[in-house]
């Protein structure tokens, strides 16, 4: 913990494969997502079943139609579900961990800020919320609310939190001894103005690598969810419903949970390596080459 | 040492009345009401009073609180709503088999992660490479789809495994070594998933502890003193690495505990989280409760384990102190 080097450039993260490979396959995942409408006729558009259901990836139906990856029980597009679940999984995904970074900064900015009764409790009930074993948490509050995308947001949110805040309350502990923030300090700026202007910008870059890792384990823990109907519910598509939905014709058309589970886990892939690549740029001990 | 333990373990059983205490009044904050539920919606009114009357739910909330508490610590943990079976037998019938997958995936994934692991911080750039792309695949793989895949090979495809339960309906009848067979094939498939991702998550920190250790001091004069490369690795910078490891396995017992309730219900393993999930699903709450209650203790308990083991194998850790990069 404590002084980081400067980080490099984005240029030079980019000579990381990782990095390149993760970006790539986010800003795909994210493009698919935005433009389904235009790639994809919306699945919920309920036509001809018997003719369309259970076709093979790469087949066309009696009227024409293309199915890239093939149709479900119902005749549906996976392809179509797969694009328009994307926008529901990658949507979900960025909110939740953005609600748990905006609970953690606080949380650790303040524990590391004032480091007298109000540090000790919070850490205490950071530390107290970290042992909590978190997917019987989210069953349990999925289950005690109707379960809506919304929820899941706001319960992944409420319950990933805690890393956030260990890692800002290190950092800021740190810069506080820093002479910068004496300065600062000297100069007459006074409490909560040194650690929004002065700490805070210089301990962001290390939420922003806990922020990537945490979207690859949020579309993870929705899609874990929406696998046992507690999440996003039918019809509207998530990744994880989309693999329940698939669970029971495993035998007849396996591709119906084969797709979605392959799309979330290159995402989940993407993004933990590019955070691993941002790390390494930021934590050269962890980089091989320096060996 | 003993005191840090003792400390520990009290911290352990303030996180267990925590959570007890905080599930408790989540339950009762939330909309629903378990009486309509159990009575279901063609009761009458009267019905429903009378149900309410018998779960306590008329009463004040203080008291409904320090009723169950006080029935909670002395092991009377009601019955259940959903089947009426007395809620204590069902966990306690429950448990080992949680604990059984748990342990075994924990004890596998853990050695074959470190050697997996320590391969990579040793081996070539291109090894090392081909590895990190395994392990962060396996890392990144939701556990219940990875079930379902090893499902569709495994028993629909080459119909070698079975998919289901922990053991066969005729295990009765088996005796000997064809019982522990039939064990051992029907905790196969939910034993491989959950040590399949445990690899990758623990092969990925072994490589990154060891190559922090690497440009260590101690590890530069042990190569100046003309130790083999193997003998630097196995002495000097594995053993060093696997002390922040060690802690590592007390903060995954959570994850592990996560993932093995979506084993669990994948492969209908008769454990404490397929438990979980049913109750769930029905709105069980004297099940959810304890089952919630009873996963927090073992949580707890892995971890103040974890921690002994730790402080054993490093005496700089007897102080608490959290475990870089470990998050």
């Amino acid at each position: 913990m404590g002084a980081r080097p400067a980080p490099g450039g984005a240029s030079s993260l980019f000579h990381d494969a990782r990095a390149r490979f993760g970006f790539g396959v986010l800003v795909l995942a994210i493009f698919l997502a935005l433009l389904a409408p235009l790639l994809a006729v919306d699945p919920s558009v309920q036509r001809d079943i018997v003719a369309t259901r259970f076709l093979a990836p790469l087949s066309t139906d009696l009227h024409g139609t293309f199915h890239l990856l093939g149709t479900d029980r119902f005749g549906r597009d996976v392809w179509a579900r797969l694009v328009f679940g994307a926008r529901v999984s990658l949507g979900v995904g960025l909110l939740a961990v953005l609600l748990s970074v905006a609970i953690g900064l606080a949380v650790g900015a303040a524990a590391g800020f004032w480091q007298g009764r109000v540090g000790l409790v919070l850490l205490a009930f950071t530390d107290f919320a970290l042992a909590l074993p978190r997917v019987v948490l989210l069953l349990l509050l999925a289950s005690l609310w109707q379960p809506s995308a919304a929820l899941v947001i706001i319960v992944l949110g409420l319950t990933g939190w805690m890393t956030i805040a260990r890692l800002v309350h290190g950092e800021v502990r740190a810069l506080s001894a820093r002479p910068f923030v004496e300065s600062a300090v000297a100069l007459g700026v006074q409490g909560p103005r040194v650690l929004v202007r002065h700490i805070l910008p210089n301990a962001l870059t290390p939420v922003i690598v806990a922020a990537a890792l945490g979207v690859g384990n949020a579309i993870m823990l929705e899609a874990g969810l929406s696998f046992l109907g507690l999440g996003v519910q039918p019809p509207t598509p998530s990744w994880g419903n989309l693999i329940a939905s698939g669970r029971d014709t495993l035998v007849n058309a396996p591709w119906v949970a084969t797709a979605p589970g392959v799309a979330l886990v290159l995402v989940v892939v993407a993004a933990t390596l590019l955070g691993d690549a941002v790390r390494d740029r930021l934590d050269p001990a962890q980089r091989r080459v320096s060996g | 040492m003993l005191r840090t333990l003792v400390r520990r373990a009290l911290t352990g059983l303030a996180v267990i009345l925590g959570v007890v205490t905080l599930m408790f009044f989540l339950i009762r904050v939330a909309p629903g009401d378990p009486a309509l539920l159990l009575v279901g919606p063609t009761a009458t009114s009267e019905q429903v009073t009378a149900q309410r009357d018998a779960l306590g739910l008329d009463r004040p909330l203080h008291e409904q609180y320090a009723a169950w508490l006080s029935r909670f610590l002395r092991g009377d943990w009601g019955s259940s709503i959903a089947t009426g079976r007395p809620v204590r037998a069902m966990i306690s019938a429950a448990w080992p088999a949680t604990v059984s997958l748990v342990g075994l995936s924990l004890v596998l994934s853990y050695l074959i992660g470190i050697v997996v692991g320590a391969i990579q911080a040793t081996g070539s750039g291109r090894l090392d490479t081909t590895l990190s792309i395994v392990t962060v695949t396996l890392f990144a793989l939701p556990g219940y789809w990875l079930g379902l895949m090893l499902v569709m090979v495994f028993t629909y495809w080459a119909r070698a495994l079975p998919a289901f339960g922990a053991a066969g309906l005729d295990a009765d009848f088996l005796t000997g070594w064809d019982q522990v067979a039939d064990r051992l094939r029907h905790l196969a498939l939910p034993l491989t998933t959950l040590t399949l991702i445990g690899i990758g998550g623990t092969a990925r920190f072994v490589r990154g502890a060891m190559l922090d250790v690497r440009n260590a001091p101690h590890v530069a004069i042990a190569r100046a003193k003309g130790l083999s490369p193997v003998r630097v690795t196995v002495r000097h910078v594995l053993r060093n690495a696997l002390i922040p490891v060690l802690t590592l396995l007390g903060l995954s017992l959570p994850a592990l505990f996560s993932g093995a309730v979506f084993i669990e219900a994948i492969f209908a393993w008769p454990g404490v989280g397929r438990i979980m999930v049913q109750a769930v699903g029905a709105r069980d709450y004297p099940v959810i409760m304890a089952a919630t209650a009873v996963s927090a203790t073992l949580v707890v308990l892995g971890n103040v384990l974890a921690e002994a083991l730790a402080a054993w194998a490093d005496p700089r850790l007897r102080v608490s102190q959290p475990p870089r990069g470990a998050a």
